[in-house]
């Protein structure tokens, strides 16, 4: 189910600025991937390129290649509403739907594109992403109460839940554990490493311990100075990044000498 | 060590609300008493209750600053008189509406009767009659007004904050601006000249006042869908379309449920904005005695209208004329009440959880 992301060349432009410059990298399947770097460096705006998120924001656009399978996302025969069913995310703040309750949240992906599902399935599906989660048993027996009356760290796996619920490929997280706790943040790592059996997993974070523990590859990202746009330094296993890079910038980010 | 200072507590002398009670008495007693004195006196002509009130408010006011400064100093003083100035503000935008209420209370309850309700002014030219007429005519014409004006400004709506960008958003925004400064009587003369094209100028009907109202009520309804629709998070459209969720049923799934309870307030607002307008309705849609349910020929009474011709053309028995009107005025404010209510309740039954 998971798939090879390769990408080649990107530039990435809010209006005229280029937030991101000349990026190329290459995500195997089934692995963990780690974005670090410095506030403002881009990563969240790379991040976002891998499922056309990016172009949602106006006056954004995107020079390059992001093959998925060997299919460019960026040709003109592309859907981007399909790339985002292949290309899942999770955000920095959880963001369950308010009017919806915790089962329809969890079923928003599917309901809101086909419409129909029987009710065994759905309950099938609800259960099954709710258990991917590490949720289900917290909210069986309230699964039709309101998403938003849940803890930030249950908000945060209802996302996941959702975001797993339309079987994406790739799930693309975004810092998902800055607003929780040390709980629920070991609960979402324990997750990421049981969804690496099923997905290619990228995810943003500001957590040197968190990259070192969950990912497989690590990919550093820098900055000039304000203005210039980010670049992708070293992209390297995890256990390489953190124990001997090859570039200065690097060694002295991780060891905490800036950034 | 212990060199942190440590606070002085707050000024243990405070003022008790017995003392505050007492001093509102007090200052209600002084004002009006004046107030009584000056009509004993025949200096003014009945017993001015509102500006009574609103004196005593004053009074307190200054009165509990005065005492707050002498027993707990300048802060709490200040604190108290800035209180005391914003409620006196509160009090003072809402003594014309209790008033106004209790005018048409007193005025219009002498003709709330079953018959008024039951009967139009068809052969009437004395006591009895009704505005039951007038009050069909407003409530189907308005209706039709919000038929036609709902789904265009809340399309329009959804287009600025959606879709537009550029030149059009920016055209159509100025536009809707200078709409909502339009004068109804403009509204109606345009309503008149436009169906006068087609129908001739004799032209008069309930649809026609419907049209008028739209011109009114579109900008209201936009400017508050609007609103409504940037108060949404943009985190909330982020998440379906990461869920490959295209952008039109985002919209109609995800943005629009989450802002309806706002955007509804915003209607019911706007209807209660057009319902009482009577220029335009004047003008196209005219007068009658008798009923008339048909919006799309012959004149149609309204109570606004209905309000203005009883008040304006007394017959015989003026009196009769002027309770009527009173009375069509009381149900038109318990109209417009009642959709606020429904407005209130509704918003709140749908507003999501948790957001607001
Ligand atoms: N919507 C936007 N419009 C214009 N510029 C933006 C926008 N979002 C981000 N930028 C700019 O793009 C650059 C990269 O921002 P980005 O959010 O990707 O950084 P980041 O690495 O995710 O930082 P952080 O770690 O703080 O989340 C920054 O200079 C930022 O100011
Ligand atoms: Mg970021």
């Amino acid at each position: 189910m998971s798939k090879r992301i390769e990408v080649k060349d990107l530039n990435v432009y809010y209006g005229k600025f280029k937030a991101v410059e000349d990026v190329s990298l290459t995500i195997e399947p089934r692995t963990v991937t780690a974005f670090i770097g410095p506030s403002g460096c881009g990563k969240s705006t790379f991040l976002r390129t891998l499922n056309r998120m990016h172009e949602v924001i106006p006056g954004a656009s995107v020079q390059g290649e992001v093959l998925i399978d060997g299919k460019n996302l960026y040709d003109a025969d592309v859907d981007p509403v399909m790339v985002r069913r292949q290309v899942g995310m999770v955000f920095q703040r959880p963001n369950p739907f308010p009017t919806m309750s915790i089962k329809d949240n969890v079923l928003a992906g599917v309901k809101l594109n086909n419409g129909k599902i029987s009710k065994s399935d759905a309950d099938h599906l609800v259960e099954k992403s709710l258990k991917g989660a590490n949720l289900w048993k917290e909210v069986r027996d309230r699964l039709d109460l309101p998403g938003s009356g849940l803890s930030g760290g249950q908000q945060q796996r209802l996302c996941i839940a959702r975001a797993i619920a339309v079987s994406p490929e790739v799930i693309l997280m975004d810092e998902p554990c800055s607003a929780l706790d040390p709980i629920s943040t070991l609960a979402i790592e324990d997750l990421i490493e049981e969804l690496k059996a099923k997905y290619t997993i990228v995810i943003v974070t500001h957590n040197m311990q968190q990259a070192s523990r969950v990912s497989d590859k690590t990919a550093f990202f820098n900055i000039a100075g304000t203005g210039e746009p980010g670049k992708l330094i070293e992209f390297d296993d995890t256990t390489t990044i953190f124990e001997n890079p090859h570039v200065q910038a690097t060694e002295d980010y991780i060891s905490g000498r800036f950034g | 060590m212990s060199a942190l200072v440590v606070p002085a507590p707050t000024s243990a002398r405070q003022l008790s609300k017995p003392t505050l009670w007492l001093t509102a008495g007090v200052s209600a007693f002084v004002a009006f008493g004046v107030f009584g004195v000056l009509m004993a006196a025949g200096i003014s002509e009945g017993f001015n209750i509102v500006a009574a009130v609103f004196a005593s408010a004053i009074l307190f006011v200054l009165l509990s600053y005065v005492m707050s400064r002498i027993v707990e100093g300048r802060r709490k003083a200040a604190d108290r008189l800035a209180t005391g100035l914003v409620t006196t503000a509160f009090i003072v935008a809402l003594l014309p509406l209790i008033s106004l209420i209790w005018t048409a209370l007193v005025n219009g309850l002498p003709r709330f009767d079953a018959l008024f309700f039951s009967s139009s002014m068809r052969n009437v030219v004395g006591e009895g009659g009704g505005g039951l007429h007038a009050i069909i005519g407003t409530l189907e014409i308005t209706l039709a007004a919000t038929i036609i004006s709902v789904p265009i400004g809340i399309m329009t709506a959804i287009y600025l904050v959606e879709y537009g960008k550029g030149r059009l958003a920016k055209a159509i925004t100025f536009f809707v601006d200078v709409m909502t400064g339009i004068p109804s009587i403009v509204a109606g003369l345009f309503a008149f000249a436009l169906f006068a094209i087609f129908f001739g100028p004799g032209i008069r009907f309930g649809i026609g006042g419907a049209v008028a109202l739209s011109i009114l009520m579109i900008p209201v309804v936009v400017r508050s869908t609007e609103e409504m629709l940037k108060l949404v998070p943009n985190e909330l459209r982020e998440a379906s379309y990461a869920l490959g969720v295209p952008k039109w049923l985002t919209i109609v799934k995800i943005v629009i449920p989450t802002a309806i309870g706002g955007i509804i307030t915003g209607v019911m607002l706007s209807i209660s904005r057009i319902i009482g307008e009577t220029a335009p309705l004047l003008i196209i849609v005219g007068m009658s005695t008798s009923m008339n349910y048909n919006l799309f020929s012959d004149r149609m009474a309204t109570l606004p209208v209905f309000v203005y011709t009883q008040y304006a053309s007394q017959g015989s028995d003026a009196q009769a004329y002027i309770d009527r009107a009173w009375t069509g005025a009381l149900v038109l404010i318990l109209i417009v009440m009642a959709l606020n209510l429904i407005a209130r309740l509704v918003s709140k039954l749908l507003a999501p959880k948790g957001l607001r």
